[in-house]
């Protein structure tokens, strides 16, 4: 590496203001809106595993159908080890299920990142498929349509229990984020991220450089396997019950909208895209529980057409016009 | 199938006013986890209109100064982890006395924590799957228990077939109906034999080839299960094209394959199916057809309630006992212990009562057959099958 | 006996997959010809089938009329939305692509819910195509050598337009090379509507005849999304035989599966995409990825 390059990477680490924004927001809305930690605690959970998604998606252009199945894994992992072996330390879970799902993914990594467009959609959403029939079939461990109860979580580092208002599953939810999100965008700032970039942006051109492109992919895709792998374990700590849906198709076509919703590529696509996705759901659901479908497919046409960058990207083209207006 | 706009309207009104209203002293809150998207609502959607058509016909049953608020959430399907925080929000947030709703077993199970917890009297409207009734004190089930039709389906064929084929759907309440029918059957009749099984993907779109595998292996019958709705009624095109009837060949079954408000879609092929269910539209009693009666004229006359409408009738009847007998002010233990001995004559399904060991519903099983009563097809009840009972399952494992 | 099981199996198989290929053939065009996954195609073949339900069931419509009706109606609305929607994406890149697709498919499920109820649509088909049919000693399913025949015919109209016409020569050139086509003259823009409205008329089409089999509902186009991108990822993009015989594979296979390893019948269609695509990324047919 050139030394020009590394500065410019170490310079760029430094984390702006406006990157504290969602930490901020967070720590606020559990004070101001102690009745819905719930669903704050979906939404962190939920922005995990988009943030997983982006790390293949938008840093790797790696597009799948498929990542529920590992989020699925990473749930039914926590789940069972709870449930059949007695391990009900969350932590240990956690690791546990990041692990395997990692492992899962460098599996099929290996096989499926041969391919690219259309080809490793299928293939990703029939990998899917299969670990869902899996779940289905294998009711002895799984439940399987039932569902796996008899998860019981103990407290957190033996203090903190789970309760009833949430507040645990929140805070909690939200420390993994964080560290999650912190050793993502260290790893985005590494030359790691910088042939990353490369690889989606033009690929041939970085074989042609000596890349280990194949290497890379199934790299960045073990990784992000793991980390929605730890979202899923979250989900079954803070529920206490792993489901079928965990694995299911909708889902990885869910999050691909939140992600496209909020911006693909940009680290806070994720953050954004999934709040405003949840939000817009929980709401319309509220006022109209049978018809807002309709809502939502509006709202995502209307992104097609007018906000092609997501969330994020009409943003940055409305503080642009913003700074012209204000220029003249 | 079109609504009335007029009704949609007062619906809507009625939502807005439910919601709206300042809640008094004496407002009973009711938390409604319900399924009304996705690929299932029609469940929840007869849930929904049974609760608001029981409120608007039991008005004077309640208490002076007393009324009763409901708050509907949506989880879009078998989704643990949404009704768990729907049902969170409710509790925390809505301050509800009673939960209720829930159509799926899995969305039960993420709830029933939460109801232990928080104390939260919790009315199963539908959740089928036999332990879901034993995951909290706070449970009480309005519905029925899987084992519980095919268990007799399988005692009455141990008395008329010898050689019987069984396909059921490939999931959890699929293998549990194949093993109480196989354990009633066994019992009933030690010459029985399964002459085949099969397990049959949730994702099936054509059931022909596993029926023509089943015509091979010759048997006097084919027990079938199936989740109500489309599934019920593609299995029976199948049957039909197949011309299995004309081969000798009986079709049997829980009721989700002959589904009362599916009929009108199948053609004459239902004809002659023998079923098992706790509820028929057809049943002549006075209960049914004044609740039939109020139904047509709800939501017009080619709306046919199915069963789960009836779960949610009758749960309101238990609920609103519960409300009378406190006078509105609600204690968890009291509610629990007022609805675990809650009975009726009075239940379209006929008698009803919940058991005060195991919390879940004691009711007939009746033996149907598909007739056509004025040019339509009904499930005629024949006989009862399992007289007041308790799914066999629970019975058999409540501590 | 084994041979007798053989013939249904190739018999149900060959029913399920013409109505599939019918659906999907549009849905690989349009991917082939304009680089678009349109995701939402299973809302055609949706509309198709609530198209020929309602004119049948409601307005006594006799079959061959509605069927007409299914695939004209369809077709109208793919010239709409083509305009109006897709047509403006052509160069947004496949995640803006999804996106509205998806969109689209929430839309038309809460339409179609408003509009015709949860309870999936059924028909009562005209008598002459009810019952059984007998073929040298053996009874057939009367419907089902209906689809086989009516399909075919159709597969084999369809190939002597693109393989034989001035308009499929258009069409073909488009597909191998839309720049160079456009280049010497052709409009694209044009043969972009055009295909799109025959490939969702199709789907109306393949729909309505596969109302016994996949039925109507709301959720249509989420669920039976999965087999129609199958059939097109299998035969491979840029062909209209490959989804054919992937179409065929996948409805016998599935079908023999079913009949003599039911155990394994959900696993199937699956594991036969992942190992295929795995050895032959571009499909069973397909010249490019």
């Amino acid at each position: 590496m050139h030394p020009h390059i590394s500065t410019f990477y170490l310079a760029s680490v430094r984390v702006r203001a406006a990157e504290l924004l969602p930490w901020i927001v967070a720590l606020a809305a559990f004070f101001l809106f102690p009745d819905f930690l719930s669903l704050g605690a979906r939404i962190l959970i939920y922005i995990l595993l988009v943030l997983s998604l982006d790390l293949v998606i938008g840093y790797a252009g790696i597009v799948t159908l498929g990542h529920a199945a590992f989020f699925g894994i990473g749930a039914y992992t926590a789940g069972i080890l709870s449930a059949h072996f007695g391990i009900k330390d969350p932590l240990l879970q956690l690791a546990a299920a990041g692990t395997v799902a990692c492992l899962v993914g460098f599996g099929t990594g290996l096989y499926v990142l041969r391919t690219s467009g259309l080809t490793l959609i299928m293939l990703t959403l029939a990998i899917s498929a299969l670990c869902l029939e899996v779940a289905n079939k294998a009711t002895s461990w799984t439940g399987g349509a039932d569902g796996l109860s008899g998860v019981t979580i103990a407290p957190i580092l033996g203090y903190f229990r789970f309760d009833l208002w949430g507040k645990t599953a929140y805070l909690y939810s939200l420390a993994v984020l964080f560290v999650v999100w912190w050793l993502v965008r260290t790893l985005l700032n590494s030359p790691f991220g910088a042939s990353l970039a490369g690889i989606r942006d033009n690929r041939t051109r970085m074989e042609g450089i000596g890349a280990l492109v194949n290497r890379r992919l199934v790299q960045v895709y073990s990784i992000s396997a793991g980390i929605a792998g730890l979202a899923g374990a979250l989900l079954t700590q803070t529920n206490q019950f792993v489901g079928l849906n965990a694995l299911g198709f909708e889902l990885s076509g869910e999050i691909l909208v939140m992600l496209v919703l909020g911006g693909v590529g940009r680290l806070y696509g994720a953050f954004i895209g999934t709040a405003a996705y949840l939000i817009a759901q929980d709401q319309l659901a509220k006022k109209f529980p049978e018809d807002w479908y309709l809502g939502v497919g509006i709202l995502l046409v209307g992104v097609t057409m007018f906000a092609r960058g997501g969330l994020l990207g009409a943003l940055d083209s409305l503080t642009a016009r913003l700074r012209r207006a204000l220029k003249l | 199938m079109h609504k009335h706009p007029a009704l949609i309207g007062l619906m809507f009104t009625a939502v807005w006013l439910a919601t709206s209203a300042p809640a008094s002293a004496q407002t009973v809150k009711l938390g409604v986890v319900t399924t009304l998207t996705g690929s299932n609502s029609l469940l929840g959607e007869h849930m929904d209109k049974a609760i608001r058509l029981y409120m608007e016909m039991h008005k004077s049953d309640l208490p002076p100064g007393v009324n009763v608020q409901v708050i509907t959430r949506d989880d879009g399907g078998p989704s643990p982890d949404k009704s768990k925080q729907l049902a969170q929000e409710l509790i925390v947030r809505e301050k509800i006395d009673i939960l209720t709703g829930i159509v799926w077993s899995p969305n039960g199970a993420a709830i029933a924590p939460l109801a232990t917890e928080a104390k939260i009297p919790t009315v199963l409207m539908q959740a089928g799957a036999s332990a879901n009734v034993t995951m909290s004190p706070y449970f009480v089930r309005f519905s029925f228990g899987t084992w519980s039709a095919p268990y007799y389906m399988g005692a009455y064929a141990a008395k008329h077939y010898k050689k019987v084929y069984i396909a059921v759907s490939d999931y959890a309440p699929g293998a549990d109906s194949e093993a109480a029918f196989e354990k009633a059957f066994k019992e009933g009749n030690s010459d029985g034999t399964i002459v085949g099984r099969v397990r049959m993907p949730l994702a099936t779109a054509d059931f022909v080839p596993f029926l023509q595998r089943a015509r091979d292996a010759n048997p006097e019958a084919i027990f079938v299960f199936v989740p109500a709705g489309k599934l019920g009624a593609s299995i029976m095109k199948a049957f039909g094209d197949l011309g299995l009837d004309k081969a000798g060949i009986k079709l049997i079954g829980t009721g989700d394959i002959t589904a009362d408000e599916e009929l009108p879609t199948m053609g004459n092929t239902p004809l002659g199916v023998i079923t098992v269910s706790h509820y028929s539209g057809n049943g002549d009693r006075p209960a049914n057809k004044a609740f039939y009666a109020a139904w047509k004229k709800a939501y017009g006359e080619n709306s046919i309630p199915s069963f789960t409408a009836v779960h949610a009738w009758d749960a309101m009847g238990g609920i609103y006992h519960a409300i009378r007998e406190q006078k509105g002010k609600l204690d968890p233990d009291r509610t629990i212990e007022l609805l675990r001995n809650y009975k009726t004559d009075d239940s379209p399904r006929g008698p009803i009562a919940i058991d005060p060991r195991t919390r879940d519903i004691r009711q007939n099983e009746y033996l149907r057959e598909v007739k056509s009563v004025d040019g339509k097809l009904v499930n005629v009840e024949l006989e009862v099958v399992g007289k007041m009972v308790v799914d066999p399952w629970v019975e058999a494992n409540t501590k | 006996m084994l041979l007798s099981e053989i013939v249904s199996v190739l018999f149900h198989g060959a029913a399920y997959g013409t109505i599939l290929y019918v659906i999907s053939v549009g849905l690989s065009v349009t991917m082939g010809l304009m680089g678009f996954a349109n995701l939402a195609h299973g809302v055609f073949a949706m509309a198709g089938g609530y198209t020929l339900t309602t004119l049948m069931g409601w307005y006594g419509v006799p079959f061959p009329l509605a069927l007409l009706a299914a695939f004209v109606g369809t077709a109208v609305i793919g010239l709409i939305l083509e305009r109006l929607l897709y047509s403006r994406l052509y160069d947004a890149g496949e995640l803006v692509q999804v996106l509205l697709c998806i969109g689209l498919i929430f839309i038309a499920v809460a339409l179609a819910r408003i509009g015709f109820g949860a309870q999936a649509q059924r028909v009562a088909l005209p008598g002459y195509l009810q019952g059984q049919v007998s073929i040298l000693g053996r009874d057939f399913i009367a419907y089902r050598v209906f689809i086989i025949i009516f399909s075919a015919l159709l597969i084999t109209a369809l190939w002597i337009v693109i393989e034989r016409t001035r308009w499929g020569a258009i069409v073909r050139a488009a597909v191998d090379n839309g720049r160079m086509a456009q280049s010497i003259g052709i409009n694209t823009a044009m043969v972009f509507t055009l295909t799109f409205m025959l490939g969702s008329g199709l789907a109306g089409l393949g729909g309505a005849l596969g109302v016994d089999l996949l039925s109507v509902q709301p959720t249509y186009p989420f669920e039976y999304l999965i087999y129609f991108l199958i059939v097109v990822a299998l035969g491979g993009l840029g062909t209209v035989r490959g989804p054919f015989f992937a179409a065929l594979l996948i409805g016998i296979g599935d079908t023999a599966c079913k009949y003599w390893v039911p155990e394994f019948g959900s696993f199937f269609v699956f594991l036969a995409v992942t190992v295929i695509l795995g050895l032959r990324p571009k499909g069973l047919f397909g010249t490019r990825a």
